[in-house]
């Protein structure tokens, strides 16, 4: 079994093609999407080619300090990200980056002491950085829910707080309803998957030459080691987001510029 | 005394909502009255501190209101808010949710028929009641709590003459029979006349008038 594969720039350049024609359409359909189109092609580019020499320099320097260096600021760069996505909710940083430290240390851990995978760069970075970009994904998804949810409630939540709820009452359905958004897509992918797409990891080991009973495996292990990471990041996010809604004497915050910032 | 307001005064989105106000509400019914946006609702939740003055001090039976757990306060001083809000599920279940809350014994049928509404409606969602019903199923939700004050901020807006006599009727009786204060938001001197004998009078956002009801209201 080989597991190697050659992929020259040119092919990369090809690729390019289908990039071209989903800006056609953009511009043909008048979605205004071009500009974000090529923002994206050339940040992909960018950021995969930096992370692919920064991962060949962990794989060769062989040491478990870089990994954690790296995981870390995957994870600081995920709570930045999924930040934006959660303008609503006041004081989203801290919540998301413990959900997503939380995620990634917990799934990573259990998986090495399984057994599953090996406590080396090889596994723990590729894993490692899957699980914290589905959980990013998760956590940003959960909390914009939540925005929502408080602010188009808020009679509601005050009318609990009134009859002498704390605030964790007030605001339980609707911290249950953001729980539910942030872990439902992978839930529903989960689901479907091989029937109507098959997962990356998958793709790539066979595009790679691996056997696919070997393939299919891996990506098991994977699937199911998201679906925990995504519910850790979502279930802590939200828990501990949903507090900065309320002052210390249960009251729901005034928000108006406060939230965003 | 009931409540003690001292120089009380709240500012939202730059916007001065009360300024300096200086009230006594007595324990029996106090109407609170003045036009639209003169803090009448604004005032209603500090008083069971569902908000907190930015300057100024509240007392409760002459306690400051800051030293009170604010969930047992809320249990004891219960505000009915003027748009109704329940709980998904049933009028039974918010009635449950209400009563666990304040460690009291349920008796269903009586809150409803305090408020207006047959014992039919426990098993009632809440999503198909009408907003008058959702309105009175709120003032059960209250009741069910065993309050010693209801606030109540315009408990009648929603309502037809019938059904707003029906629930004048429960208010008065509440307080002469169970001796729950009340105080009451709204717009309409001739029902602060009928529901209180103190009122105080807002314009935007002060004090105009403190005192005996028709004092108050010239």
């Amino acid at each position: 079994m080989t597991t190697s594969i050659d992929v020259s720039l040119g092919q990369v350049a090809a690729a390019l093609t289908l990039v071209a024609l989903a800006a056609a359409i953009s511009f043909w359909r008048r979605t205004d999407l071009e500009r974000d189109i090529v923002v994206a092609t050339v940040r992909s580019f960018v950021q995969l080619t930096a992370i692919g020499y920064a991962i060949k320099l962990i794989f060769e320097a062989d040491t478990i300090w870089l990994v954690v260096a790296l995981l870390s600021a995957m994870v600081l760069f995920g709570a930045i990200t999924a930040r934006s996505r959660a303008k609503k909710v006041p004081g989203a940083f801290w919540p998301l980056l413990i959900g997503l430290a939380i995620a990634a240390a917990s799934t990573l851990g259990l998986v090495v002491a399984l057994g599953i995978f090996e406590a080396t760069p090889r596994y723990l970075v590729p894993v490692g950085g899957m699980m914290i970009g589905n959980a990013m994904t998760a956590s940003a998804v959960a909390l914009n829910r939540l925005g929502d949810e408080v602010a188009d409630s808020r009679a509601r939540i005050e009318a609990t707080l009134a009859l002498g709820a704390t605030a964790r009452e007030a605001a339980a359905p609707f911290v249950r309803r953001a729980l539910r958004s942030g872990t439902i897509a992978l839930i529903d992918s989960t689901k479907t998957t091989g029937l109507i797409f098959f997962p990356g990891t998958m793709v790539g080991m066979l595009l790679a030459g691996a056997e696919p009973t070997d393939a299919v495996r891996l990506q098991l292990i994977l699937l199911y080691a998201l679906l925990g990471s995504t519910a850790i990041a979502a279930l802590v996010a939200t828990g501990l987001a949903y507090r900065n809604f309320f002052t210390p004497a249960q009251q729901l915050r005034e928000l108006g510029n406060e939230a965003a910032a | 005394m009931l409540f003690e307001l001292r120089d009380v005064s709240l500012a939202r989105g730059g916007r001065q909502v009360l300024g300096s106000v200086n009230a006594d509400l007595h324990a029996g019914a106090t109407a609170i009255v003045g036009p639209s946006g003169s803090g009448k609702s604004t005032l209603l939740r500090l008083l069971n501190r569902l908000a907190d003055p930015d300057f100024g001090a509240i007392t409760y039976r002459d306690l400051p209101l800051v030293e009170y757990d604010p969930l047992k306060l809320r249990r004891e001083v219960s505000l009915v808010p003027q748009l109704p809000s329940l709980l998904e599920g049933t009028v039974g279940s918010n009635l449950r949710y209400a009563a666990d809350l304040a460690g009291k014994e349920l008796e269903p049928e009586r809150c409803l028929g305090l408020a207006g509404l047959d014992a039919a409606f426990e098993e009632r969602d809440v999503s198909r009641l009408s907003v008058g019903e959702q309105q009175r199923a709120m003032l059960a939700r209250a009741l069910a709590q065993q309050p010693r004050v209801l606030l109540l901020d315009e408990p009648t807006s929603a309502l037809d003459h019938a059904a707003r006599d029906a629930i004048e009727a429960t208010l008065a009786q509440l307080q002469q029979e169970l001796e729950i204060s009340l105080v009451v938001v709204g717009h309409d001197p001739e029902q602060a006349r009928r529901l209180t004998d103190r009122a105080l009078r807002l314009q935007k956002g002060r004090v105009v008038a403190c005192g005996p009801l028709e004092e108050a209201l010239a």
